[in-house]
Formats: C-alpha cells, sequence, structure tokens
C-alpha cells in the first residue's frame, strides 16, 4: 500500500492505496467524488476527465499515486464559491449541451482546459478539441454551442 | 414571443443541476453498505463445449465468498423472450433457454459461465484468473445464410436449426405481390446489409443485489429504462421471487438507446447471489464486457425490389431479409424485424402491393434486440435507398419521384397494405420544409464551389415514416407480445398544493422532469416549480412499462392527463362545496376556482387544504384526500414522418467523406417543450450518421469480437458532424392521444443513415462513376475509395 496526500478541489485529503489503483477510482471509491464517471476501460470517451495541476488529465489513466502531491480539481470543485453554476457548466444548463448527464462532467473539464489555453476559440477547434470526449446524447451540436456561448461570457472584450 | 412557461416552452431542465455539479446519483455511484462485488468469467471462444472447472485454486484466494457456475442455475428460469413471433408456415419461433450462467455449452464470446463473489473487486478477479476452465473450443459460425446452410453448426443442439422464424408479411399478398412485379414495366433491385451496431450509452451498465432475510425482501439497483418490466420479467420467468418481495430502482441512468430495455443475467445473477451469500452484490461493467454482453442493434441483409410504372408511380414492393437473433434471445429480439420493420415498409408512400419475408437466424454472436429506431431503421434504409437508385434509373429527381408517391393529406387515415393505419401526415409540407432550411436550391453552386476546391459534393435527400408511441395492448397482444404496453401515472396532489407525478416511464436524457411537469401546470395554470416528477423506483411508481419506442410522452403522458382531468374533476367537487355552488357553475382557469357570473372564488391551494384538512367538506359524496391514478392504453401507434436531407464532400484521393451539412424537417404533431425536442434530433441524427459513416461491430470467421472496445469500434465524435439545422414545424397532431403528440426520440437515427449513402452515391455519380449505385455501410475511407476504383 501507497500512502498519498494530495489537495482536491482546494482540501488536502490522504489515504492508503494499491499501486495499482487509478486516480479515478481513488476519487469515487475512496473520497466518494461520484461525479468523476468511468465509461471505458482504454482511455476513449473521456468521462474520468479532472484537471491535475490545472492541466485536463484523463483520472482513468493516471495511478492515484502519481498524484501524490498534486492540486487535483474535479466536477464538484467547478461551482462558484456561493454554489452557483461556473460559467462553463451554466453555459451547458442554458444551452442544453447535456442529456442524460454521464459524459457531463468531463465535458466541462475538457471545455474549461480549452478555454484557459485557448479562450476564443473557433468552432472547429471545439470540435478537435473534444476529440477525446464522446457523448452519446447531444450529437455535440448543443456542446459546441454551449462552449462558444462560455467563451464569448468570459471574454466579454474578445470580440472588440 | 415565446411562451416562458407550460406547453410550448423551452424552460432550462432541472435535472441539469445535478448533473452539471458532479451530483448525479447513477447506479454505480451507490454503495450499499456491506456490499461485496463480482466479477463474471466469460467466454473467450464464440462455441465450445464446457468440459470441466476446476474451482479449488480460485476458491483458496483471498477475499473470495462464493464461486458460482451454470451448474448453480440449472434449475433456475432462463431469460425469457418477451415476444412470440409466428411464423408464414403457423409454427411459433423457435426458443431456446438463455440461462443466467451457461451451462454445458458457451455460445458466444463474453457468454458468462462462471461468477466470482469477493469482498473488493480486485479479488473477485484475482480470483477468477485461477479458475481452470476446460473449454473446447467449436467451430463457430457466424454469417447467417451459411447458419441457414445445410449441415451447419448448431447454435443450440435442442433446436432443429439455426432458424428462429421464417415470417412472411402479409403472406396473403405473396402472389399478388410477385405478380405485380413480374408483370411492371420496371423494377429496382437493391441488395444491402444494415450494419451490427453497438448502443454505447456512456454509462455501462451496473446492477447491485440485497436481500433482506428477516422478511425475505429483495432489491435491486439496475441501469434500466423500464424497472417495472424488469421486476415482472426476472421475479416472475426467472428468480420466482412475487412482486410485493421484490424491489427494482434505476436511479440516474446515463442513456439507454434500447440497450437497457432489456433483463439482463447479470441482474438475476446480482440478485440471486445477495441471499446466496448473505450480502449485497454489485457488479459495474467494464466497456470491454459492454461490447461483450450489451444486446447489440440492426445487423440485417436484405434484398429489396420496388416494381413501378413509367411514371415512377410504385406498383409493389418484395423485400427478403435475414436477421442475425445472435446466440440467444434477447427480451424484444424477435419483434424488432417483424412488427418494427415489417409494418413501416409502406413508408410515406401509397405503394398498393407489399410483402416482407424475414429469416431469423441464430449465430455464435452477441444477442442482438432493439437499438434506438429498432427495425424502423432498417426498414427506412432499405426503402429510401432503394428509390434513389430508382430514381436514377428512371431518369427521375429523386425528390420529385417521392412527391409522386406520396401519401396526400386528404387521404388520412390512411390503412397501409402492412397492417397499419396512419392517423396523420402531410409529407409535401415536410419535404417544402426542408428545401427551404437545408437550402437546396443553393446546391449546385455549393457543388461548384466544392469542386473549385478539388473535392466532390453530393446531395442526398429522403423520407421516414415511424410506429412509435408503443404501443396499443390489445393489437400487439395479437401481434405475439408477451406484455401489455399502457402506462400509467399518478398524480398525487398535497395538502399546500404541491404536486408529486409518479410515472411509469425512466428518464435517462430525455428531460422528464422538466418536461413533464410543463403539462400538468398548464392544466392546472399553477407553477411549474409546484411540481415535481417521481419515477424509477417500483416501490413508488405505479406499474408501468418504462421509456422506449419514443412512448414516454405520448403513452405515459396521456396516462399524466387523464390522472390530472380526474385531479380537476374531484377539486372543482370540492371548490364548489367550499363556494356553495352547484358544481356545474364552477369554472377552474389559472389555477382559480370561481363561481360563473359572480366574484366568488377559491384558489388552487386553499381547495387542495381541504381535501386534507376535511373540517368543511363533502364527506358524504367524496372521500378526502387528492390523488389519482391513470393507466392509458393508446388506441394506435403514433406516426412521427419528415424529410432529410445530408450534403456530403468525398475527398477523391483518399475517400474520406465529410459531412458538410445536415437537415431534418420533422412533423412530431405537437411539441411540449422545442429545445429538449431539437436536442432528440439532434442526437438521433449523430448516432445515424454514425452508423453511415463509422460506426460498424465486426466478428471474424472464428466469431472472434474484432470491435471489443472503443479503440476499434469508431464513435462519432465532435468533429465528424456538423451543426445541424432542424425544424418541426410542420405539425400535424395526433387523432388518438389527448396531447396530440407523436414521440421525437428516434426519428433522427431513423431518417439519417440513407441521406447519408443517397449523398455519398450522389458525389460520386456526379463524378462520372456511374458503376457506384450503392456502398453498405459504414461508408469508411477504404469502401468509399474501392468503390470509386471498382
Amino acid at each position: 500500500m501507497v500512502d498519498i496526500s494530495m489537495e482536491v478541489n482546494g482540501k488536502t485529503v490522504s489515504g492508503s492505496v494499491e499501486g495499482r489503483t487509478l486516480l479515478v477510482q481513488f476519487l469515487r471509491e475512496d473520497l466518494r467524488l461520484t461525479g468523476t464517471h468511468v465509461g471505458c476501460d482504454t482511455g476513449q470517451c473521456g468521462a474520468c476527465v479532472v484537471h491535475v495541476d490545472g492541466k485536463s488529465v484523463k483520472a482513468c489513466n493516471m495511478l492515484a499515486a502519481d498524484a501524490d502531491g498534486a492540486a487535483v480539481t474535479t466536477i464538484e470543485g467547478m461551482a462558484n464559491a456561493d454554489g452557483s453554476l461556473g460559467t462553463v457548466q451554466a453555459a451547458f444548463q442554458e444551452h442544453h449541451g447535456l442529456q442524460c448527464g454521464f459524459c457531463t462532467p468531463g465535458m466541462v473539464m475538457t471545455a474549461a482546459a480549452l478555454l484557459s489555453e485557448n479562450p476564443n476559440p473557433t468552432e472547429a477547434e471545439i470540435r478537435a478539441y473534444l476529440e477525446g470526449n464522446i457523448c452519446r446524447c447531444t450529437g455535440y451540436h448543443n456542446i459546441v454551442k454551449a462552449i462558444q456561448a462560455a467563451a464569448a461570457q468570459a471574454q466579454p472584450m474578445a470580440a472588440e | 414571443m415565446p411562451k416562458d412557461s407550460g406547453i410550448g416552452a423551452s424552460p432550462k431542465r432541472r435535472e441539469d443541476v445535478r448533473f452539471l455539479t458532479g451530483k448525479g446519483k447513477y447506479t454505480d455511484d451507490i454503495n450499499v453498505h456491506g456490499q461485496a462485488y463480482v466479477h463474471f468469467v466469460r467466454s473467450d471462444v464464440a462455441h465450445g463445449t464446457i468440459n470441466g472447472l476446476n474451482l479449488d485454486r480460485a476458491k483458496g484466494m483471498p477475499g473470495v465468498l462464493g464461486i458460482f457456475t451454470g451448474a448453480d442455475f440449472a434449475e433456475v428460469g432462463g431469460i425469457p423472450c418477451g415476444w412470440q413471433v409466428t411464423d408464414r408456415h403457423g409454427e411459433a419461433m423457435q426458443e431456446p433457454k438463455h440461462p443466467v450462467l451457461a451451462h454445458g455449452k458457451v455460445r458466444h464470446v463474453g457468454d458468462p459461465y462462471a461468477a466470482v463473489v469477493a469482498e473488493t473487486l480486485d479479488q473477485a478477479r484475482d480470483a477468477a484468473a485461477e479458475i481452470d476452465a476446460d473449454i473446447a473450443e467449436l467451430p463457430a459460425v457466424v454469417d447467417m445464410k451459411a447458419a441457414l446452410a445445410d449441415g451447419s453448426v448448431k447454435v443450440h443442439d435442442d433446436l432443429t436449426s439455426n432458424l428462429c422464424y421464417d415470417w412472411g408479411f402479409v403472406e396473403e399478398n405473396r402472389e399478388a405481390v410477385d405478380q405485380a412485379i413480374q408483370a411492371a414495366p420496371h423494377v429496382t433491385t437493391l441488395e444491402l446489409t444494415n450494419n451490427r451496431l453497438v448502443a454505447n450509452p456512456m454509462e455501462p451498465r451496473v446492477a447491485i443485489g440485497e436481500y433482506d432475510g428477516s422478511g425475505g425482501d429483495y432489491t435491486l439497483h439496475t441501469t434500466s429504462q423500464n424497472p417495472h418490466v424488469i421486476r415482472l420479467l426476472m421475479g416472475a420467468f426467472v428468480l420466482g421471487i412475487p412482486e410485493h418481495k421484490l424491489r427494482v430502482v434505476a436511479p440516474d441512468v446515463g442513456g439507454g438507446f434500447g440497450t437497457k430495455i432489456f433483463h439482463y443475467a447479470e441482474e438475476a445473477f446480482c440478485t440471486w447471489a445477495a441471499k446466496a451469500v448473505g450480502r449485497p452484490v454489485k457488479w459495474t461493467s467494464s466497456r470491454s464486457e459492454a461490447f461483450m454482453s450489451d444486446a447489440q442493434g440492426r445487423d440485417h441483409v436484405t434484398k429489396i425490389e420496388l416494381a413501378m410504372d413509367n411514371d415512377g408511380k410504385f406498383l409493389a414492393l418484395r423485400t427478403d431479409t435475414y436477421a442475425n437473433m445472435g446466440a440467444y434471445l434477447s427480451t424484444f429480439a424477435s419483434s424488432v424485424p417483424t412488427w418494427l420493420h415489417g409494418t413501416l415498409m409502406a413508408g410515406n408512400y401509397t405503394t398498393p402491393l407489399i410483402y416482407v419475408n424475414v429469416k431469423a437466424v441464430f449465430t455464435n454472436t452477441v444477442p442482438v434486440d432493439a437499438y434506438r429506431g429498432a427495425g424502423r431503421p432498417e426498414a427506412t434504409f432499405q426503402l429510401e435507398r432503394v428509390i434513389d437508385k430508382a430514381a436514377r434509373e428512371l431518369g427521375i429527381d429523386p425528390v420529385e419521384l417521392r412527391r409522386r408517391n406520396f401519401i396526400q393529406p386528404d387521404q388520412f387515415p390512411y390503412a397501409t397494405p402492412v397492417a397499419v393505419e396512419y392517423d396523420t401526415g402531410d409529407y409535401g409540407a415536410t419535404m417544402d420544409k426542408l428545401a427551404e432550411i437545408a437550402d437546396l436550391s443553393g446546391f449546385e453552386a455549393r457543388a461548384a464551389e466544392s469542386q473549385a476546391r478539388g473535392k466532390l459534393r453530393g446531395l442526398g435527400v429522403n423520407c421516414y415514416i415511424e410506429a412509435c408511441g408503443i404501443a396499443p395492448s390489445n393489437l400487439v397482444g395479437q401481434l405475439g407480445a408477451r406484455a401489455g404496453l399502457y402506462d400509467a401515472a399518478t398524480v398525487r396532489v398535497n395538502a399546500t398544493g404541491s404536486i408529486s407525478v409518479m410515472v411509469g416511464a425512466h428518464s435517462h436524457g430525455q428531460g422528464h422532469e422538466t418536461t413533464f411537469p410543463q403539462v400538468v401546470a398548464e392544466m392546472l395554470g399553477i407553477d411549474e416549480g409546484m411540481i415535481e416528477i417521481v419515477h424509477g423506483d417500483t416501490s413508488k411508481i405505479p406499474f408501468g412499462m418504462g421509456t422506449y419506442g419514443s412512448r414516454s410522452l405520448a403513452v405515459c403522458g396521456s396516462a399524466m392527463v387523464r390522472a390530472t382531468e380526474k385531479i380537476i374533476n374531484k377539486a372543482r367537487k370540492i371548490a364548489a362545496h367550499l363556494m356553495e355552488a352547484s358544481e356545474a357553475d364552477v369554472e377552474f382557469a389559472n389555477g382559480q376556482f370561481s363561481v360563473a357570473g359572480t366574484d366568488k372564488s377559491v384558489a388552487w391551494g386553499d381547495v387542495t387544504l381541504a381535501a386534507y384538512v376535511p373540517h368543511n367538506y363533502p364527506l358524504e359524496d367524496i372521500e378526502p384526500g387528492l390523488e389519482e391514478t391513470a393507466f392509458y392504453d393508446p388506441a394506435n401507434f403514433t406516426y412521427p414522418a419528415g424529410a432529410y436531407a445530408c450534403e456530403v464532400e468525398v475527398d477523391p484521393d483518399t475517400g474520406k467523406v465529410q459531412i458538410m451539412r445536415f437537415a431534418a424537417a420533422d412533423d412530431f404533431g405537437n411539441v411540449i417543450n422545442p429545445m429538449i425536442v431539437e436536442g432528440q434530433v439532434h442526437g438521433g441524427l449523430a448516432q445515424g450518421i454514425g452508423q453511415a459513416l463509422l460506426e460498424g461491430c465486426v466478428y471474424d470467421e472464428n466469431g472472434q469480437l474484432i470491435t471489443g472496445s472503443y479503440m476499434d469500434y469508431a464513435m462519432p465524435r465532435a468533429d465528424d458532424v456538423p451543426f445541424y439545422a432542424v425544424d418541426h414545424s410542420t405539425q400535424t397532431p395526433c387523432t388518438h392521444n389527448p396531447l396530440g403528440v407523436k414521440g421525437c426520440g428516434e426519428a433522427g437515427a431513423i431518417g439519417s443513415p440513407p441521406a447519408v449513402v443517397n449523398a455519398v452515391v450522389d458525389a460520386l455519380q456526379r463524378a462520372g462513376k456511374t458503376h457506384v449505385t450503392h456502398i453498405d455501410m459504414p461508408l469508411s475511407p477504404s469502401r468509399v475509395w474501392a468503390a470509386m476504383h471498382a
């Protein structure tokens, strides 16, 4: 067993895990942060995307032990301090960018990572960046619309 | 000005907040105190004899609570099929037993033959690796026509052959259709396949079984579209648990698309094993397991012949289909290629003579059942492809050929030669709307622009019709269904006027928690926020049949309307008493009861409070309380229809197809929430485009599953699809349900595959590749390139 400690959504957490324990297992089973989902076993679907030290990471592709000492943000950490939806979350609701909700946490985390890297992406850039996130419900139309709207809202000066 | 509440409004979805903040409660998010974990040991060969399973070493592994095999289930019921199809000779279909765990033989890759229950999932997996299985591989049969050849390997030794049934529809028309085709001036023939698909809801299946020995009560949490159906099938037919001792809960479910309708062996195992090991038992499917255990979709091989006169008037249609059942009959497998397929072969057209033959075949592959559209995409694809080919052969514009054969608005109700009666429709109107939103008249200019960039542009247009709102119980009973297909709703008005509506429908992406209150709020004139929907728990909801076949609103929504009408009737009586007026004089509007012609009125909350605090109340006439249930059994199917257009660019050097534009003009009847309806269409379109361009479930000749993960099975990604232009302004309301709704969940997946293929063939034809009349899906670059250079 390996003793690990990390910051998750601003709180310091620690645990003792097997070497083979994945970050997503640690988040879901040990911390009971079940918003991060597991949709496949080959690193393709993106339902498990979280941010590790500010970078988007598929939590099924990282050992929990490798996240020792890191700062991790999950979907549970994306709302505003007052509990209201963050910009990307609110845009997904406003534009009906989710249906069953299962891929949604990963989509939101990926979208947030995109906008932090590229605050004013084109439609093609959004679609390309979502390559690692599969949604079976929305046909992507409203996800792309939501991300465009979130970009416009977060960057009110961008159009000028 | 669009409405901001009630019918026709698009309020933001109330379920979104929990999904967007990680607070959704999916089955895998639930851990039950004391739960153990099961790992299923699955066959890695498609066909084999189980000579022996040595469990000794595995049983000694750490944490193991029990290891079970097919022998433990020899006396337990098989997983039942819910639909008996009678073949064209009057014989019942062949129906092999589908054991919970394979016994004696394994029949497809993924067929579970042992299950290890342990303290942790890793321990269960570790122990499973220590099972010494002596399984002798047998030759497998994968190809349907080979499976029907004399001397073929048999999937089930106790059946006479691999033929499940040979279905003719309508059998009495057979000879007349043959004669009409023989005599026709022009016959267009097309042979095609409808590729096997994997439904792939993003949430893999999960089951948690619990047993409380003190009262003999079982609970199953499962990823289901229809918890009451699971309770009935598993309780009555597999495990012998009476309904009152079995609770089935389907909490938040991460997509279904049909594959979560069915009762699965893993559900029965976890429920049974909870008693056997004395602990709750949890199973979470991996995606790899999902590829070899979720029922798959489509997989038809078809020859279709369309007979026409010289003006392109359709005279007769004949179609012969081989439909793959896989190794066992899944819950509704037998109904998909028959009653959900043959009955739609008239399409939107007046073809007077139709004969459909379907041979359903067992093979050593994963079972096949309903997947979004279920039979109707297969009908639409072959019909709309053969019409496109016919148009080219006759030199008639494909849109014009369709228009010449449309059922006209004044012909409704229209009885087709394939046993259904369309209530309403206006196919010319959806085609007109399509021309507008797809800018069909601008195509040539866009094609020229593509050509200038070295790309081949093509346009594909087609129509579709579907039978939804499944279904009238007396009709489907005659057709072999072993269940009724009504639905139910209970409207519970609380003392302060808030309302809980318990519904048999299940929401797994459709947004019922938002849309159903819109209907009740409109009827009662109260705020939507006062109404909440309860679904997914057999201990809370009335017996309803769940969500599939675009039925939730048309069937369950109608039950909810009827129950709400009962509420209004009773509330009116209470209001009349409170106002000392005659019931006939009481009017109800905007949440206010009033006496006509006076200033007397009582508010909704006054009446509901009186119902529960009946101090001043007509107790001699009516009971206290305000709660009503209605069961609704539809009089007919509903018939959504529409016209779709796809524009593609083909790269002549590589054969790669890019969707440039996609437009969908649908007639769903009345629409409750336009935002949700459009979202449903978007999702269906992506699945249809996925089928046409990317997806295909492939087995090799030994029955090995080649596409067993997302590494090999190509799911549509964001950059595979465009923004879609969708329209639902053509509305011919359904005449037989109280909301006038038709259903929108499957349309996109039904109507889009032929549009894509028609467009690609058009692009190649325009480029002079006149030998290309069809390419089988998925239209991968290699297939398109090969067709171009054939």
